[in-house]
């Protein structure tokens, strides 16, 4: 019990992100209405941007600016004195990405509700078997 | 100007999406000039490039000069060469193709049209020739986004097929963006090269493996491989015609490209083929997608839906042919690429053609239809015959490696589903041809078709027909020059590593 705690405390952000991630699949699966699911989407993909962010994050380290180094970039640069930017610059795009995901789902959804006057999956359904 | 054909290959197209959308509400017969002549220059410079790596191998541009691993560098080798030929030439065909199509359908919307067109060929090029493997994570969402896009602007119940594609393409590109976090966290690199070269001193991690298996899980997902198919078929069926003879092409065939990619370039063939359980469970997954995607094909009653359950089928095609890892079904997979692109084109091309005169394209419409449109159906049958794989189609040369590769590798179980695949397709398509040439068109239909002279035939008009012949007698080209495709292109393709 004690190793299973200290295997989830030592490695708290890859359980985080995992959480997150089957939290945002279980919604897209689950869930019948088709908002709902694109909440789950969204959680998804920020499950992997909160991934990104904490493998670039260092015990110690302070923002990657010279100046901001321990002893003030006095000496030689040390790379454990700073975190790694690029884990972090490149989720700047996923956020992009997942922004124009989000809008292209909530535009196609406004147009399912205009269609079918409802939102809920087992509705349309219904309404489609009607046909 | 031929040094920087990586770059105008993108970057053209993207400028010009900016300028069409501009012209979309200023005149809007601009639109369609301003996206060809774009199309255009991106197919010449994929030409130029495809020559260039006949004479030196590989092509390789460093964007904004910075060098790998810490720049983005687009590089162009045998491989990815013939692939961006493919994909250029498809799009340009198909967008001269489609112009009186996109007229009909889009009158008020022809700007927003091209402008996602053009952004979507661009995605689609950019995931071809890029050398970076974030850099292609971004390309892909932005063709997957305009493709969403595309398919909501059709008709009946694409809004919500199309949703539903953007729930699972959205995982299957999540998907691969965590697996090239994974590598990342082993490799500290991005450029695939760069990666490359790290991998093999830690192929004990069981990090890349991980990285291994979510980046294929996203792919599978992406190109659509049973049993992760299921939002293609009503995504396909319901999108506007002139948009889904772009991407049922170029979509799941191009994310094939990217596994071989990755099996090949990225975690280099010893990696990937070096478990023998795992290759051979993948061919039994593209053997079950060939037979399910076959059969569901059958119950299909409409041209479009029953198109789409084959693409499935071919899709299995080129994964089994992929993981039979020896040297004859990777030729057959590559092939296979470059002909289903093409072959797909053409039957979505006739269904386009077949939609632009006719309400629907359920199989009671297609009566008569020989008579009506001799061309567009001549093409059909050319297309048709080389989906069933009939010499000297191409279709016939890439099954023959994929079935010679099967015969290599011991795996007579893609051997049998090839065949049975070919035969259902025989069924599929004589059973269309049966129902347009002998069965006699409805007496009002045919009086609805009629033009003033009060002529039956009324096929689609010159401007879609001539592209369509372009592709169809493309197709008998390419079946006649595989061999020279294979020894001057496609063998160089494969590291020698595999026999």
């Amino acid at each position: 019990m004690v190793d299973l705690l200290t295997i989830i405390i030592s490695k708290y952000n890859y359980w985080g992100y995992i959480v997150l991630m089957m939290v945002g699949l279980y919604a897209m699966i689950v869930k019948k209405n088709l908002v709902k699911k694109i909440i789950g989407m969204s959680i998804f993909q920020t499950a992997i941007i909160f991934f990104y962010v904490s493998i670039g994050m260092k015990k110690n380290a302070t923002i990657p600016i010279i100046s901001h180094g321990h002893d003030g970039g006095e000496r030689a640069v040390h790379a454990v004195d700073f975190i790694n930017p690029l884990p972090h610059v490149l989720m700047l795009t996923a956020i992009v990405v997942s922004v124009a995901t989000l809008g292209v789902a909530l535009a196609l959804a406004i147009k399912v509700y205009r269609q079918y006057n409802s939102l809920e999956e087992d509705v349309i359904d219904s309404l489609i078997k009607e046909k | 100007m031929s040094r920087h054909f990586p770059a105008l290959i993108i970057v053209i197209p993207l400028i010009s999406a900016f300028f069409i959308f501009a012209a979309g509400g200023l005149k809007k017969t601009y639109c369609f000039y301003i996206a060809a002549a774009a199309l255009a220059i991106s197919l010449f410079s994929s030409i130029g490039l495809l020559l260039q790596v006949l004479q030196n191998k590989v092509v390789v541009y460093h964007f904004g000069g910075w060098a790998p691993p810490w720049g983005i560098a687009y590089r162009i080798d045998y491989l990815n060469g013939i692939v961006l030929v493919a994909v250029a030439a498809i799009s340009f065909l198909n967008l001269v193709a489609t112009k009186k199509s996109v007229e009909k359908d889009f009158t008020e919307k022809i700007g927003l049209f091209y402008t996602l067109y053009v952004l979507f060929v661009t995605g689609i090029l950019g995931i071809v020739v890029t050398g970076d493997a974030f850099n292609l994570y971004v390309l892909l969402e932005i063709a997957s986004l305009t493709g969403y896009a595309l398919i909501g602007m059709g008709t009946e119940h694409a809004p919500l097929a199309s949703l539903n594609y953007v729930f699972m393409g959205t995982i299957g590109a999540s998907f691969y963006l965590l697996g090239i976090g994974y590598l990342y966290l082993a490799t500290g690199s991005l450029n695939m090269l760069d990666i490359a070269s790290i991998l093999p001193n830690i192929f004990q991690s069981n990090v890349v493996l991980l990285a291994f298996v979510i980046c294929l899980t996203g792919l599978f997902i992406k190109m659509a491989l049973f049993p992760m198919h299921a939002w293609l078929p009503n995504a396909y069926t319901y999108s506007p015609s002139p948009a889904i003879s772009l991407i049922a092409p170029l979509t799941t065939k191009v994310m094939v490209y990217v596994m071989i990619r990755f099996l090949l370039t990225v975690f280099t063939p010893s990696f990937s083929y070096g478990s023998m359980a795992v290759s051979t469970s993948f061919v039994w997954l593209a053997v079950i997608a060939i037979v399910v995607g076959s059969i569901l094909a059958l119950s299909q009653k409409s041209l479009k839906r029953m198109l789409s359950y084959i693409v499935i089928a071919e899709i299995g095609y080129m994964v089994g042919g992929v993981w039979l890892g020896n040297r004859a079904g990777l030729t057959g997979a590559i092939l296979h690429i470059i002909n289903d692109a093409a072959m797909t084109l053409c039957v979505f091309l006739v269904a386009g053609n077949i939609l632009y005169r006719l309400s629907g394209d359920s199989f009671d419409n297609l009566k008569g239809l020989f008579r009506k449109m001799p061309f567009s159906m001549g093409a059909f049958v050319v297309g048709a015959l080389s989906i069933i794989g009939v010499p000297p189609t191409g279709g016939f040369f890439s099954k023959w490696y994929l079935i010679s590769g099967g015969i290599a590798a011991g795996h007579y179980g893609f051997v049998i589903a090839l065949l049975f695949s070919s035969l259902v397709n025989v069924v599929l398509f004589f059973r269309i041809f049966e129902i347009a040439y002998f069965e006699p068109s409805d007496c009002p239909h045919i009086s609805d078709r009629m033009d003033e002279e009060g002529k039956i035939f009324n096929d689609a008009p010159l401007g879609m027909l001539v592209p369509l012949m372009i592709v169809a007698v493309g197709l008998i080209v390419l079946g006649i020059f595989t061999d020279t495709i294979v020894t001057k292109v496609i063998q160089f393709a494969i590291p020698g590593e595999i026999s």
